[in-house]
C-alpha cells in the first residue's frame, strides 16, 4: 500500500485547530508580554490545570463510552471534604472527627477515591440498568451529592465551618516539588499515562470506543454494554475522588462549595480537545490541550492585563468555535 | 411529448452515490389517471427514480415535467406543492396526535382574531370529513393516530396526498404489510383516485398485484431503463425474465450440496414477546445453507436474534452439536461458535467513527474471548493489524489503509468488513440477516461465493432474505415465516415463488392455536 500522504492544508487545520489555536494564543501573549515564555509560567500554568486535567480525565471516559455527566464537580467537592476531614492535624481545634489519629497522606486519598468509585458506580447503575438518560441521571445524582456534601460539612462539631489544619504530608501533595516538578502536576501526567495506555492498548479501551461509537453493534458484537458502563462510571468517580484530594491538598482547606462547575469546565476541555459528543471519539492529547487552552487564557490574560470578566466571553466563543468545527470534521463526510 | 394526458414525466435521469452509479439515463413517462407499476429487483434504483421525482434526491443529470412544465424540486414539500406526493413504504405518523391533525399538519386552518391565529378545529373537522366522503374512507377524523392499524395509517398519509391537490402518487410496497383484506380496500381507493384522474405510481414486487391492479408497467435493471409495457401484455413470467435479464446461474456460485450431521437443533422456541415468533422447531445441518424467507412483520429477525441470545425466550431450547445451549447474550453465542451479521447494517453493524480495524477485530477481542492479548494485559497491534489486512484481501475489501474510518467505505465494503468481524471468530453457525441488501452487484456475488465457501467447509449458513432469487439461488432448504409462525420448509432446488410467497402469506393454525396479534 502506498502510503504518499497529500497534505492538504485545510484538513490539516482542522484536524490540529485546537493545537493550533493553543500555539497561537501562547505567541501572541508571548508577543505582548515576553516574560510569559518562561518555565516558572508553565510551571504556575501546569500547577493550576492539575486538577482540571485529572477531572477532565474522568469525564472523557464517559464522553468516549456516549454518555454524559453532570455529577463530576459535586463528586469532587463531596471527596475534597471526604479527605480533608481524614487528614488533620491530630491537635487540630475544632477537628471534624474529634480524637482521630494523624492518618498517613496517602489513606486520605484512598478514601477520597472509594467514594467516587462507590458514586461512580450508583451513577453507572442508574444508567445502565435502570436506562435513565446519563444527562438526566446525572443531573438528579448531582444534586444528591451536593445535598450529602452538604449534611457532612454541617455535621457536629464541624458545623459548616471550613476544613483547615490539615497534616504537612498531604499539603505537601499539592505544594511540594520532587526537581522542581510539583507532585501535583506528577499525578496529573501519572494519570494520563495510566488513561492513554487503559484507552489505546487494552481490551476495555477499545470496548468503550466500541459502545460508545455503537452501542447496539458493540452488543452484538459481544460486548457486555452493562459491565463496561458500570467500569467507566466507577473509573470516572475514582478520577473524581483523587481530583477532590488533590483540590484539598493545594488549597490545604475544603468546603461543601469545592469543585462547583468542574463539570462543565471538563466537558468544555473534551469537546475543545476534540471529543464527539455522541461518543466513540477522543484523545488523552487533545483533552489535555483542551484543559491548557482554558487556563492559558485565565492565566494569560491576566497576565497581560485584560480584564478577567474577558475570560469568558474568550473561553464561551472557543467553544462554539470547536464544536462548529467538530460538526464540520464529522459530518462532511455524508 | 405530444401526449397532453402525462402528469408526470421523468427525462433521462442520472444519479451517482460514491462509489455506484444508481439511475443511469432513466426515463419515465405516467399518464393521467392510471396506475403505474414500477417493477425491478432490490437495487434496481426503483426507490432513487422515485425519491428524485419526489425532491428528496437532485438528479445528476436529466429533468422532471409536471403537468408539461420543467420543475426543479427543492424537497419533499417543494414536490407536494407541485402535484407529486409519495406514501412511503415505512410510515411516520405523529402518533399521538388525532387523524386530522396529522393530515393538515404544516397548514392547519385558522381563524384570525386580532394578532393571535387560532386553530378552527370545526373547519378542519369538516375538511377532514369531506376528504373522507370523497374517497369513502370511514374512519373518525378524531380518532388517535396511534390506535390505527397500518392499513388505516395507510389511507390516512393517501387522504393526505389528496389534500394537497396530488396529481401523482408514488406508493412505495403500499402493500408489505397488509393483509388480503386490507390490500383489497387500498385497490378500492386506488380505483377510486383514478377514476378523478390522478396518476399511482405503485412499487411492488408482487406480481399478481401488478398484473391485477396497473395499466403499465416500467421495469428497471441496475439503474437501467428495461422497457415499459402496457400490463395487459405481460405474463409474470415475461416480467422475472426482463426483470432478472440474464441467466439465474450467473448470478450465483456453483455449490456442490455437502450437507452432513444435524448441528443446531431449534424446539418449540417461543419469543418472551407474544406479539413475537411462537412455537418455531427446525433443524439444522453441517454444510448448509438454510434460506429464511418472509414478508415484512414474519419475525424473522427476532427469531434469529432471540436464537442469539439478544432477545429473550420464553420457552422452548436450542441445541447445538446434540447439547442443549444456553444463550442469554451475545458473549454466549459468539463461545458457541455462532456469528450473526445484523440486518441494520448502520444501527447495529458498523462503528461508523472506528477505523476498518478497529470495526474488524471488535468481536474477537472483548475481555471475553481474549484474543490479541495472549492473557496478558496489552494488545498485540501486529496481530490486530496482521487479521484485518488478511481479510482485507481475502474479501478484497476496498479500503484506502485499515485506519480509515469504516463510515467512508461503500456500503458493499462495509458489509465485507462486518462478514470479516465475523468470520475471525471463527464461527460454526453464521447467521446472515439480509446480507445483500443494499450493496451492488459485485459485491453480491463475492458474499454468495463466501457462504458458499463456508457451506464446504460443512459450516452451517442461515440466510434471511426477502430477494425470491437469491433464497432460490442459494439455500439448500428454504424456512418460510409468516406473522411469527413456520409456515413450511421447501427444498431449495425445486421451490418456487408462488409455493414461497403462498407459504409466506398464510400459515395453518394448529388447533389449539393462541391468536396472532
Amino acid at each position: 500500500m502506498t502510503t504518499k500522504k497529500k497534505l492538504d492544508p485545510k484538513q490539516f487545520i482542522i484536524n490540529n485547530a485546537i493545537y493550533l489555536i493553543l500555539l497561537a494564543l501562547v505567541v501572541i501573549i508571548t508577543v505582548i508580554s515576553p516574560r510569559f515564555f518562561s518555565l516558572d509560567v508553565a510551571r504556575d500554568i501546569l500547577m493550576q490545570s492539575a486538577v482540571r486535567i485529572v477531572v477532565a480525565m474522568g469525564c472523557m471516559f464517559i464522553i468516549v463510552s456516549g454518555s454524559a455527566d453532570l455529577s463530576g464537580g459535586r463528586m469532587v467537592g463531596l471527596t475534597a471534604l471526604v479527605s480533608a476531614s481524614l487528614a488533620q492535624q491530630a491537635a487540630a481545634s475544632l477537628k471534624f472527627w474529634p480524637g482521630l489519629p494523624e492518618l498517613p497522606a496517602f489513606v486520605p486519598v484512598l478514601v477520597a477515591m472509594l467514594v467516587g468509585v462507590v458514586l461512580g458506580s450508583f451513577n453507572g447503575w442508574v444508567v445502565a440498568k435502570l436506562k435513565v438518560p446519563a444527562f438526566l441521571a446525572t443531573l438528579g445524582s448531582q444534586m444528591i451529592i451536593f445535598g450529602f456534601s452538604s449534611l457532612y460539612f454541617n455535621m457536629e462539631p464541624n458545623r459548616s465551618q471550613p476544613l483547615g489544619s490539615l497534616t504537612q504530608s498531604f499539603r505537601n501533595i499539592g505544594s511540594a516539588s520532587l526537581f522542581g516538578v510539583p507532585y501535583i502536576v506528577m499525578i496529573a501526567l501519572v494519570v494520563m499515562l495510566v488513561v492513554w495506555v487503559l484507552q489505546t492498548k487494552t481490551c476495555l479501551g477499545k470496548e468503550i470506543f466500541a459502545v460508545g461509537g455503537n452501542l447496539e453493534a458493540a452488543r452484538v458484537s459481544g460486548i457486555n454494554v452493562f459491565k463496561i458502563q458500570m467500569i467507566t462510571y466507577s473509573l470516572a468517580g475514582a478520577l473524581y475522588g483523587l481530583a477532590g484530594s488533590m483540590e484539598a491538598a493545594r488549597t490545604a482547606s475544603a468546603t461543601s462549595a469545592y469543585g462547583n462547575a468542574y463539570e462543565l469546565d471538563a466537558i468544555a476541555s473534551c469537546i475543545v480537545g476534540g471529543c464527539s459528543i455522541a461518543g466513540g471519539v477522543g484523545t488523552v492529547g487533545g483533552v489535555f490541550a483542551g484543559v491548557i487552552i482554558f487556563n492559558v487564557i485565565s492565566y494569560g490574560l491576566t497576565f497581560i492585563g485584560i480584564s478577567p470578566y474577558w475570560q469568558n466571553v474568550v473561553k464561551g466563543l472557543i467553544i462554539i468555535g470547536a464544536v462548529a468545527l467538530d460538526v464540520r470534521k464529522y459530518s462532511a463526510k455524508k | 411529448m405530444d401526449n397532453a394526458d402525462i402528469v408526470l414525466q421523468l427525462q433521462g435521469i442520472s444519479k451517482s452515490f460514491p462509489g455506484v452509479k444508481a439511475l443511469d439515463n432513466v426515463s419515465l413517462a405516467v399518464k393521467k389517471g392510471t396506475v403505474h407499476a414500477l417493477m425491478g429487483e432490490n437495487g434496481a434504483g426503483k426507490s432513487t427514480l422515485m425519491k428524485c421525482a419526489f425532491g428528496l434526491y437532485h438528479p445528476d443529470e436529466g429533468s422532471i415535467f409536471v403537468g408539461g412544465q420543467q420543475v426543479q424540486l427543492h424537497d419533499a414539500r417543494d414536490a407536494m406543492d407541485k402535484g407529486v406526493a409519495m406514501i412511503h413504504q415505512e410510515l411516520h405518523p405523529i402518533r399521538t396526535r388525532n387523524i386530522m391533525e396529522n393530515i393538515w399538519v404544516g397548514r392547519v386552518p385558522y381563524k384570525k382574531v386580532g394578532p393571535i391565529h387560532w386553530v378552527d378545529e370545526k373547519k378542519m373537522q369538516a375538511d377532514t370529513q369531506a376528504l373522507f366522503d370523497e374517497l369513502e374512507i370511514q374512519l373518525d377524523p378524531r380518532r388517535s393516530m396511534g390506535e390505527l392499524a397500518a392499513a388505516h395509517c395507510q389511507l390516512v398519509e393517501i387522504a393526505r396526498a389528496v389534500s394537497y391537490g396530488a396529481k401523482v402518487i408514488i406508493m412505495d410496497e403500499p402493500t408489505s404489510s397488509l393483509t388480503e383484506s386490507e390490500v383489497e380496500l387500498l385497490f378500492r381507493i386506488i380505483r377510486r383516485l383514478t377514476s378523478q384522474g390522478v396518476a399511482i405510481i405503485y412499487i411492488s414486487h408482487k406480481m399478481d398485484e401488478i398484473l391485477q391492479i396497473s395499466d403499465e408497467v416500467t421495469i428497471m435493471r441496475d439503474g437501467q431503463l428495461v422497457g415499459c409495457w402496457p400490463a395487459a401484455e405481460l405474463t409474470q413470467d415475461l416480467i422475472v425474465a426482463r426483470m432478472v435479464g440474464r441467466k439465474m446461474e450467473s448470478r450465483f456460485p456453483p455449490r456442490t450440496p455437502n450437507v452432513g450431521a444435524p448441528y443446531l437443533e431449534v424446539e418449540h422456541l417461543t419469543s418472551a414477546n407474544p406479539h413475537s415468533f411462537q412455537d418455531i422447531s427446525f433443524t439444522l445441518h453441517k454444510g448448509e445453507i438454510l434460506g429464511l424467507g418472509g414478508l415484512v412483520g414474519a419475525q424473522r429477525t427476532e427469531l434469529m436474534e432471540s436464537i442469539f441470545g439478544l432477545r429473550p425466550i420464553a420457552s422452548g431450547t436450542v441445541k447445538i452439536d446434540g447439547k442443549p445451549a444456553k444463550i442469554t447474550c451475545a458473549q454466549d453465542a459468539i463461545q458457541k461458535g455462532m456469528a450473526l451479521l445484523t440486518e441494520e447494517r448502520r444501527a447495529s453493524g458498523i462503528i461508523p467513527m472506528l477505523s476498518v480495524l478497529e470495526n474488524t477485530v471488535i468481536a474477537n477481542q472483548t475481555a471475553h474471548t481474549r484474543q490479541y492479548t495472549g492473557g496478558k494485559l496489552f494488545l498485540s497491534e501486529k496481530r490486530r493489524q496482521q487479521d484485518t489486512q488478511q481479510y482485507i484481501d481475502s474479501l478484497s475489501i476496498k479500503t484506502p489503509t485499515t485506519k480509515t474510518p469504516i463510515q467512508n467505505l461503500s456500503g458493499g465494503n462495509q458489509q465485507k468488513v462486518l462478514l470479516g468481524r465475523w468470520l475471525l471468530t471463527g464461527p460454526e453457525i453464521l447467521i446472515l440477516d439480509e446480507p445483500t441488501r443494499g450493496i451492488d452487484v459485485g459485491a453480491k456475488y463475492e458474499i454468495y461465493t463466501l457462504m458458499a465457501q463456508m457451506a464446504a467447509e460443512g459450516k452451517c449458513v442461515i440466510m434471511i432474505s426477502s430477494e425470491m432469487p437469491e433464497l432460490m439461488g442459494m439455500s439448500d432448504r428454504i424456512m418460510v415465516m409468516c406473522e411469527g409462525h413456520l409456515s413450511g420448509i421447501l427444498d431449495g432446488a425445486s421451490a418456487t415463488d408462488e409455493q414461497i410467497m403462498m407459504l409466506a402469506s398464510t400459515w395453518q393454525k394448529a388447533p389449539e392455536g393462541g391468536a396472532v396479534q
